[in-house]
């Protein structure tokens, strides 16, 4: 082929039957508008864990200033499963997250209504700092303090644990075990084992993440929650996580904000979906995924807003 | 749900957050946070009580007489004369002192972002920029004084009769006060060459401009608010500076010119400025005037407070990087 | 390696006058780096005399500053000394525990200070004190020295007795113009400096850790000291740095509140606290006055030397400090 010559121009066809690709597999659809839109063969095999239920909100009520913005939600968060919130930007689900440990009380202005109960006992009668111990938070944002990896995972723990001698010991042996615990179960002790002291912000975005959910998890909590975690991450570290996550759900419970549909779709157990401050729906993923009741949930789901 | 009943309909009384309690905190945490308090209110006490102390005896003290009469000497001295001249001789030492600095230092400045060959005389020009930022200014005067009052520098002052050069003048004390805002200026003009993007030089020379143009015409006029700013921080740092004053302007409450021309016999001449009028006015001092001292020393606040507020204006207000002057020197950039 | 490598191709005809710019540029460069040079060596050769006449006893003890420079002014040398006989201790003793002094008790002050300032102050106090922290920071030490001489030194010579006065009568008079008063002035003049340098520092710590550290149910002072407070060490330690060459550098305020040359004994109790001081740069500035003598000069200058090479460690102490600042890339 000369290289002097023009590429050949290409035919246009017109008069021969647009290809469309076949519908892929999938449930027969139960008469609803549209067509579901994930596909329910994309979710994993899992087994059912049995579900304890840990906290309980009960017409939750939160405002800043003179704005509602959340209004009368009321939802159980269990032991053995994930449960995620999804809405819109501004649909409160953040905010929500953020009044199981209390930490929309750092705000000023901020104003609350209804009841929160961790284990049957009201979360405002608990005193805030044991509250946060026992139900942790991981942030969208990775945020790994500017220490060593050992520090930052024993930090909770070493600002506990009882002074030995008059002076509290930065690695005594239950420290070290307990962060080691917890580095297993985040899934990252194999990668950093070798050298805990390095600073915690040379590890790459995904790392640093697990780094911060070990952390969460050092002191043991009883409620894991995450605000959209992986957001700031690249879809293999996301990855990694999610199957964390799916693996952390029998010994805590999590609750997850997302505002990645396929996200939820891949974790959740249980969903809430939330728009403007209200629950609109909440069940098993499959109902809002697949069959859901509202209208809303359906318009959301199948991607006519968010 | 109904969205609509929500919105309008009654939702419940909201209850406020209480107050963060300390009462859970280890007994350590708790004398810490009430070591805080009680310094944090002792700070607002002390500063309160300066500035009030101040404004009353110095404001009070104020009278339009103060700014036009010439110091006098008096046995009443709360009443006679004012302080005209030590106010013009602030102006004319901060006017010399930052005449010369100023060219000094942007050339500085600029040679060392913008050249810097060879190596070793760049890195030598830097650490004697340093040096000057972090000498005592007495150190500086005392140099001043063993100089200046050499022969041949007796054209900037003025000889007695016996022939020894006196070495105390308004230029003498500029040159020296120079050498203080010299190091505010060139870190001030660095760091902004510094902050412009390379791409500005390269499109500069891509046009054929040499370097030198491309400093003269398109680098330093893009950052004048901050040489502005070094050369107005160089300025407060003059004129809140005593010791060079006292050692090389001479002990005179008047400014005595030398010679019959109008504005080099002022140059050659000694003075006072308003910090060597606080001082000698105190207790201290020959004169024994505390109220005129405080009335200098409030004009000298609100001349500092004139400048701070400039440098804030030229350079705009950027939280990350406040400067904390003038009046001294400031964290200066290594750039090593 | 300075910054500023920035190669420009050179065309042929502004090769000559780029070339002339930068001897230009470099030469009034190269002029300031001589005036500085010229300096340290004037300082070194008018403070040797001094120095070698006395070797290292300079910094020792013996005798009276007053009476040596008296000796000086006189011409008629003390028996068994030279003209240059000089014991500085007495200066520099007052020169260390003011300024140590006063740096520690600042640093103390200004860490507390500060965290109140960024943490716990109410909006409307934080308004009002920042700008007003920044404004003392740039007030002229005179009107310290002159608050100091005309309010605290009165205050506290009220609190000397009069037994305690004559207690010590015979050996040094005490008045209000003393350790207690300059070492308070001193502090009062840097505190403002290192609250606002620590305050910032504190301000620029990222809302993510300290939010992420109350989500972990660590408590807010153990927040502040684990996280703020260290992120914040390296501007500490600068700020400290650059207090203590203020401190060291402070002349004519310490002339006005200083007192006299003595050296103030821990030994004698309460007393030490009131006895007078009076700090190397102090002492220029009495006896400046005086350098057409040689031997007055030379000892100023010797003097003036201790200074410089002070001021030139704690510069490179304030390098270190701010090299360990790039530790873990924190900008303060």
């Amino acid at each position: 082929m000369d290289p002097m010559m023009p590429p050949p121009v290409r035919r246009i066809v017109v008069d021969r039957e647009p290809y469309v690709a076949p519908p892929s597999a999938g449930p027969p659809s139960n008469g609803t508008a549209s067509a579901p839109l994930l596909a329910s063969h994309l979710r994993a095999e899992r087994a059912t864990v049995p579900a304890i239920e840990r906290m309980r909100l009960e017409s939750v009520w939160l405002a800043y200033g003179e704005n509602w913005v959340v209004r009368d939600v009321t939802l159980p968060v269990r032991q053995g499963e994930v449960l995620a919130l999804i809405g819109a930007s501004g649909s409160g689900k953040t905010t929500l997250l953020r009044s199981l440990n209390r930490l929309t009380e750092v705000t000023s202005g901020a104003a609350r209504s209804g009841r929160i109960t961790l284990d049957d006992t009201d979360i405002h009668e608990l005193e805030v700092n044991e509250l946060r111990r026992r139900v942790s938070m991981v942030f969208q944002q990775p945020n790994p303090f500017p220490m060593s990896i050992y520090d930052n995972v024993a930090y909770a723990l070493a600002e506990q644990a009882p002074p030995r001698g008059g002076r509290r010991r930065r690695r005594t042996p239950e420290l070290e075990a307990a962060a080691a615990e917890a580095l297993r179960r985040a899934g990252l002790y194999d990668e950093v084992a070798d050298d805990l002291e390095r600073s915690a912000l040379r590890l790459s975005g995904g790392q640093q993440q697990r780094l911060c959910i070990a952390r969460a998890l050092a002191a043991g909590p009883e409620v894991l929650l995450l605000d959209e975690p992986c957001s700031a991450l690249d879809p293999i570290s996301t990855a990694i996580i999610e199957d964390l996550i799916v693996g952390l759900r029998e010994t805590v419970a999590i609750v997850i904000v997302t505002h990645n549909l396929q996200q939820a779709f891949r974790v959740a157990d249980h969903v809430g979906f939330m728009h403007l401050g209200e629950l609109v729906e909440y069940g098993p993923s499959a109902q809002i995924f697949d069959r859901p009741v509202e209208q809303r949930t359906r318009d959301y789901v199948s991607g006519a807003f968010g | 749900m109904a969205a609509t009943e929500i919105l309008t309909g009654s939702h419940p009384t909201p209850v406020r957050p209480p107050r963060a309690s300390t009462a859970s905190w280890p007994l350590a945490d708790r004398i810490a946070y009430g070591l805080c308090w009680a310094i944090g209110i002792a700070l607002c006490v002390v500063t309160a009580w300066i500035v009030l102390y101040m404004l009353i005896k110095g404001a009070g003290q104020l009278r339009p007489s103060l700014f036009t009469e010439s110091p006098a000497p008096s046995t009443n001295q709360s009443q006679s004369g004012g302080f005209r001249d030590p106010l013009i001789g602030t102006l004319i030492l901060a006017a010399v002192g930052t005449v010369i600095a100023a060219p000094i230092g942007v050339a500085t400045a600029a040679w060392l972002s913008e050249y810097a060959r060879p190596a070793g005389l760049a890195r030598a020009v830097e650490s004697a920029v340093e040096m000057i930022a972090g000498a005592p200014s007495i150190v500086l005067a005392i140099f001043g004084l063993l100089i200046f009052s050499q022969s041949y520098f007796g054209f900037l002052s003025q000889t007695a009769a016996n022939g020894a050069v006196i070495g105390q003048s308004f230029l003498v004390a500029g040159a020296i006060m120079s050498l203080l805002a010299i190091p505010l200026i060139v870190s001030s003009t660095r760091e902004a060459l510094a902050q412009l993007p390379d791409r500005l030089r390269e499109a500069s020379w891509a046009l054929g401009k040499t370097r030198a143009t491309t400093i003269r015409h398109v680098l330093l006029p893009a950052i004048r608010p901050s040489i502005a700013g070094g050369i107005v921080l160089g300025m407060g740092r003059i004129i809140g500076d005593t010791a060079i004053v006292v050692i090389l302007l001479g002990p005179a409450f008047k400014n005595e010119p030398v010679g019959n021309l109008p504005l080099l016999g002022t140059l050659r001449g000694t003075g006072s400025t308003l910090t060597s009028f606080v001082y000698n006015n105190s207790p201290a001092g020959e004169g024994n005037a505390p109220q005129k001292a405080y009335a200098a020393a409030f004009v000298l606040m609100l001349v500092v407070l004139l400048l701070n507020w400039l440098v804030t204006r030229l350079t705009g207000e950027r939280p990350q990087r406040r400067r904390w002057l003038p009046g001294f020197g400031r964290l200066t950039t290594w750039t090593r | 390696m300075p910054a500023g490598d920035h190669t420009a191709p050179r065309g042929r005809t502004g090769a000559s006058s780029d070339r002339r710019a930068e001897l230009t540029l470099g030469a009034l460069s190269f002029a300031l780096l001589v005036l500085i040079g010229l300096m340290l060596v004037t300082v070194a050769i008018n403070a040797w005399p001094s120095f070698s006449a006395n070797g290292l006893s300079w910094f020792g003890s013996g005798g009276n500053v007053t009476t040596q420079f008296l000796a000086m002014h006189s011409g008629k040398a003390l028996p068994g000394h030279s003209l240059l006989y000089f014991r500085a201790w007495p200066l520099i003793w007052g020169t260390l525990i003011t300024t140590v002094g006063a740096v520690v008790l600042a640093l103390v002050i200004s860490i507390f200070a500060a965290v109140f300032m960024v943490e716990f102050a109410p909006a409307r106090v934080q308004r009002v004190l920042e700008p007003t922290v920044r404004l003392l920071a740039g007030v002229p030490s005179v009107v310290y020295g002159l608050v100091g001489i005309l309010a605290i030194a009165p205050f506290i010579e009220g609190l000397i007795t009069n037994s305690r006065k004559r207690s010590v009568f015979y050996v040094v008079q005490l008045s209000g113009l003393n350790l207690t008063t300059a070492t308070l002035i001193l502090t009062l003049m840097i505190v403002p400096i290192m609250v606002a340098i620590t305050a910032n520092a504190l301000s620029a710590v990222p809302v993510s850790w300290r939010e992420g550290s109350a989500a972990l149910g660590v408590n807010r002072w153990r927040t502040i000291r684990r996280v703020s407070l260290r992120t914040a060490r390296p501007a500490i330690a600068a700020a400290t740095v650059l207090a203590t060459a203020r401190a060291l550098g402070e002349a004519i305020m310490l002339a006005m509140v200083a007192g006299g040359p003595f050296a103030p004994n821990p030994l004698d109790g309460l007393t030490f606290l009131v006895e007078p001081v009076q700090p190397l740069g102090a002492t220029i500035v009495h006896e400046f006055g005086g350098v057409s003598n040689k031997s007055v000069l030379n000892t100023i200058y010797a003097i003036s030397a201790v200074l410089l090479v002070s001021a030139m460690f704690l510069s490179l102490a304030g390098w270190a400090a701010k090299q360990s600042m790039r530790r873990y890339g924190i900008r303060a």
